[in-house]
C-alpha cells in the first residue's frame, strides 16, 4: 500500500518526555490539570500542563477516567450479545463500533454477508459520518470560544442537521442512538417504504447547509487566526503513532481503508480521499468538511440502487447465544469517522463456548491522543482546546 | 430643588432603571440568542417567558455562597459588589434627556473612563482571592487585556471630545444637536472612532469576542469559577450593566444622545440605546473567540496607531473649519 503521496515535511518536535530541570531550573512552572472535569476535554481526560506564563512546556495526557472493561466483558458475553455492548464505545458514531465488531465474527466464522445488507451497511455508515463529522464541528466550534456565544450557535446549527439523520436512523431501525441493527451474516432491520425519498431529502437539506459551514471555515478571519498554523501534526509523525482517519489525511498522507482496503461495497464504487497539505486544525477542518460532502455524494448514489435479495445470509438460529465461537482468530477495520477502527477476536472453539477467547478494539482516538504530547508544546492554553478539539477524539472508545 | 435632594432622586431612579433593564435585557439575550439558534428561548414563567429574569433571580438569592477554605475571605467577598458599583457608577453621568442627568460633570468623559478602567480592580481581586488556578489565569488575561484596551479607549473617546471642544457629555449631545451627529458628521473621524469605542469597550466588559478572561471552554469560568449564588449572580450582572452603559456611552458620543425628532429626548435616547444593546448581542452570538495574544495584537499594532490618527484628524478638522485656537 503506498501512503506517502506528498506528506507534510517532517518538522521540529516537542521533546514529550522532556526534563522540567534542564527546561529552565529559574523557571517558576505552573502546573495546570486540564480535566478530567473541565467543559471542553469531550468528555473525562486529564492534560497535565506544564506551563510558563500561559506557553505550554510540557505536556502528560491521561487517560482512563471513562475505562468500562468492555474488552473483559466481550470474554464472559456471547456473540449475539456483544452488538448492543460496543455501541457505546465510540459514542458519536455507533453504527462503526457495531459494523467493525460484526465484521470481524463474520471473518472468524466465515459467514458471507449478502449484497443487499453490503449495500445497505455502507448508505448506513456514509451517513453516520456526516453525523459524527457535523457533530465533530459544532463541537470544536465551542472549543473554539463561546459556549455561551458564537461557538453555541454553530453547534445548535450542526445539531439541527445532525437530528435529519438521526431521524432516519430511528425509522429505520427503532432507536436514535445504540442501534443493534447489524447482526452476524447481514442486517436486522430492513428498509421501510420511502426511506430514500426521506434520505434523499436529508441530504439534499444538509448539503446546502454544509456550504454555509464551509463558507465559516474559508472566510471567518477569527476562525482562520485561531486554527491556521496552530498544532500542526506532520506525515511522519502520525506515521510513527499510528494515526488515521482525517488527522492523518490532514497531514498530507492518501490514506483510506474505504479504497485501499475495501470492505463493504466500497469495492463496486469509487471513494474520492480527501487530503490536506497543512496539517494543521484548519487542514483538520477542511478534511471533514470534504468528507462530508464525499458522503453525501455516495450516500446519493447509492440509495436507490439499493439491490433487492435477502438481508440475511443465514437462517435464523434457533438458539444464537449457543452459537460456538469457533477456533482461530480474525481482524476487521473499517474507516470510522475517526479512522481506522479495527476488532481483532480469537475464537475460543469448544472450551470458551459461545464467547470470544480473547477480543481486542483498535480504536482510532487513543492513537489520535498519542500526538498531543509533541504538538502543544509552544502554544498557549487556548490552542491546546483547539487542538484538542480538532483531533475529535471520543473518550469511550479511548479508554473501552 | 436642593441639588443635593435631586442628585439622590435621580440616582436612585436611575439605578433602579438600569438594574430593572439590565435584568430584562437578560432575558431579551437569551430569547434573541433563542431565535438565532433556531430554538425557542425561555418560555416557561410569565408571557413568552418574561418573568423568566425574577425566577432567575430567586434561584441565585436561594443558592449558598460558597466561599473556598483557602480563599482570600475578603476580598472574595467584596469583589463581587464592587464590579457592579462601579458599573453603576458610571451611570451617573449618562444624560437620558437635556434634564434627567443625575450629574452633569464638567469631566463627564473623563470620569466615564476612570470608573471604567477601575472595574479591572475587582475583577482581578476575584481571580486572586479565589485561590485557584483557572480564576488566576482568567484574572490575569483580563488584567492584561484591561490595560491594553484603556487606550484606543481613551483615544476613540478623545475624538468627540476634540470636535464639541468639551468634556461634559451633555455639552457634546447639544454640538451634536447643532452640527449633526459625529457619526456622520464629519464624515471619517467620528464614524471610526465609533467603531474603535465599540469593540474597545466590549473588550473592557469582557464580551465576546472579547470575553477571554472567562472563556468557559478553556478556563472553565475564568474569575468566577469559584463563586456560587449571588456572588456569580453580581459579577454576572455587572457584565450586563457595563454593556448597557456602553451602549448608552457610545449613542451619546457618537449618536446625538437624545437628539431626535418627533418624539421626547428620553425615547430617543432609549432607543438608540437598546438599538446599540442589541447590537453587541448579535456580535457575541455569531463569533468566536481570538486568543489572549491575538488579541493584544490587534490593539497595540492597528487600535492603537489607528486611534492616534483619529485623535490627529479631529484635530486637524477642528483647526481647519474653526480656525482653531
Amino acid at each position: 500500500m503506498e501512503m506517502k503521496a506528498h506528506a507534510v515535511k517532517g518538522r521540529r518536535r516537542a521533546n514529550p518526555y522532556l526534563d522540567l530541570e534542564t527546561y529552565d531550573p529559574e523557571a517558576d512552572l505552573m502546573v495546570l490539570n486540564l480535566g478530567p472535569q473541565h467543559p471542553s476535554t469531550h468528555g473525562v481526560f486529564r492534560l497535565k500542563l506544564y506551563l510558563d506564563g500561559e506557553i505550554i512546556v510540557k505536556v502528560v495526557p491521561f487517560v482512563g477516567y471513562l475505562h468500562r472493561g468492555v474488552e473483559k466483558l466481550c470474554e464472559k458475553l456471547t456473540m449475539v450479545q456483544l452488538v448492543p455492548i460496543v455501541d457505546k464505545n465510540d459514542y458519536v458514531s455507533p453504527m462503526m463500533n457495531e459494523q467493525s465488531l460484526v465484521m470481524a465474527f463474520e471473518n472468524l466464522l466465515g459467514v458471507e454477508v449478502p449484497r443487499r445488507a453490503r449495500y445497505l451497511r455502507t448508505v448506513l455508515a456514509e451517513l453516520q459520518r456526516i453525523a459524527s463529522h457535523l457533530l465533530w464541528f459544532g463541537a470544536f466550534a465551542m472549543d473554539l470560544g463561546g459556549a455561551l456565544g458564537g461557538g453555541a450557535t454553530l453547534f445548535m446549527y450542526c445539531f439541527r442537521e445532525r437530528e435529519l439523520i438521526l431521524d432516519l436512523f430511528e425509522e429505520l431501525t427503532g432507536c436514535r442512538f445504540h442501534y443493534n441493527t447489524h447482526i452476524i451474516g447481514g442486517n436486522r432491520h430492513d428498509v421501510p417504504a420511502g426511506w430514500a425519498k426521506k434520505v434523499h431529502s436529508a441530504i439534499d437539506t444538509i448539503e446546502v447547509r454544509l456550504k454555509e459551514y464551509e463558507t465559516f471555515l474559508t472566510t471567518n478571519d477569527i476562525y482562520i487566526e485561531r486554527t491556521r498554523g496552530i498544532g500542526i501534526v506532520d506525515g511522519p509523525l502520525a506515521m510513527d503513532l499510528g494515526i488515521t482517519g482525517p488527522v492523518l489525511r490532514a497531514a498530507g498522507i492518501d490514506h483510506d481503508l474505504r479504497r485501499d482496503s475495501p470492505y463493504h461495497c466500497y469495492n463496486e464504487i469509487e471513494v474520492r480521499v480527501a487530503t490536506a497539505m497543512a496539517g494543521d486544525c484548519e487542514a483538520r477542518g477542511q478534511v471533514r468538511i470534504a468528507e462530508m460532502r464525499e458522503s453525501i455524494r455516495l450516500v446519493r448514489n447509492l440509495i436507490d440502487g439499493i439491490p433487492e435479495g435477502s438481508l440475511g445470509s443465514r437462517k435464523p438460529i434457533k438458539t444464537p447465544l449457543a452459537e460456538k465461537a469457533p477456533e482461530g482468530h480474525a481482524y476487521a477495520a473499517i474507516e470510522s469517522p475517526r479512522g481506522e477502527l479495527g476488532v481483532y477476536v480469537i475464537g475460543g472453539g469448544n472450551n470458551r463456548g459461545a464467547s470470544p477467547y480473547r477480543l481486542k478494539i483498535r480504536s482510532p482516538s487513543l492513537h489520535v491522543l498519542a500526538c498531543l504530547p509533541y504538538i502543544l508544546p509552544g502554544h498557549s492554553v487556548s490552542d491546546a482546546v483547539a487542538v484538542l478539539g480538532s483531533v475529535d477524539p471520543i473518550m469511550g472508545e479511548v479508554d473501552r | 430643588m436642593n441639588p443635593w435632594v435631586r442628585g439622590l432622586i435621580y440616582a436612585v431612579v436611575i439605578t433602579n432603571v438600569f438594574l430593572t433593564i439590565t435584568a430584562w435585557s437578560i432575558w431579551f439575550e437569551r430569547k434573541f440568542s433563542g431565535r438565532m439558534q433556531s430554538r425557542l428561548g425561555p418560555t416557561f414563567y410569565g408571557p413568552m417567558g418574561l418573568l423568566q429574569p425574577i425566577v432567575d433571580g430567586i434561584k441565585l438569592i436561594q443558592k449558598e455562597f460558597l466561599i473556598p477554605a483557602t480563599a482570600d475571605k475578603i476580598l472574595f467577598v467584596i469583589a463581587p459588589p464592587l464590579t457592579v458599583v462601579l458599573a453603576l457608577g458610571t451611570a451617573a453621568v449618562v444624560p437620558f434627556s437635556a434634564d434627567i442627568i443625575a450629574a452633569d460633570l464638567d469631566i463627564g468623559v473623563l470620569y466615564l473612563l476612570a470608573l471604567g478602567s477601575l472595574t479591572i480592580i475587582p475583577v482581578w481581586m476575584s481571580g486572586w482571592s479565589s485561590n485557584n488556578k483557572y480564576a488566576m489565569l482568567g484574572a490575569m488575561r483580563a488584567v492584561a487585556q484591561g490595560v491594553s484596551y484603556e487606550i484606543p479607549l481613551v483615544l476613540a473617546s478623545l475624538v468627540p471630545v476634540i470636535l464639541a471642544g468639551s468634556m461634559s457629555l451633555s455639552d457634546i449631545v447639544r454640538f451634536q444637536m447643532k452640527h449633526g451627529w459625529f457619526a456622520f458628521w464629519p464624515p471619517g473621524p467620528g464614524f471610526f472612532a465609533f467603531l474603535f469605542f465599540l469593540p474597545a469597550s466590549l473588550a473592557e466588559a469582557n464580551r465576546i469576542p472579547f470575553d477571554i478572561p472567562e472563556a468557559e471552554s478553556e478556563l472553565i469560568a475564568g474569575v468566577s469559577t469559584e463563586y456560587t449564588g449571588m456572588g456569580f449572580g453580581l459579577l454576572y450582572l455587572a457584565e450586563y450593566l457595563h454593556t448597557l452603559v456602553i451602549s448608552a456611552v457610545a449613542s451619546v458620543l457618537f449618536f446625538g444622545g437624545w437628539d431626535g425628532p418627533f418624539a421626547p429626548g428620553l425615547h430617543w435616547m432609549v432607543l438608540k440605546t437598546l438599538a446599540l444593546f442589541a447590537g453587541i448581542f448579535w456580535v457575541r452570538w455569531s463569533l468566536v473567540r481570538f486568543r489572549s495574544d491575538q488579541l493584544m495584537t490587534i490593539c497595540w499594532r492597528y487600535l492603537v496607531p489607528g486611534g492616534l490618527i483619529l485623535v490627529m484628524s479631529a484635530g486637524l478638522w477642528v483647526h481647519f473649519t474653526r480656525g482653531g485656537g
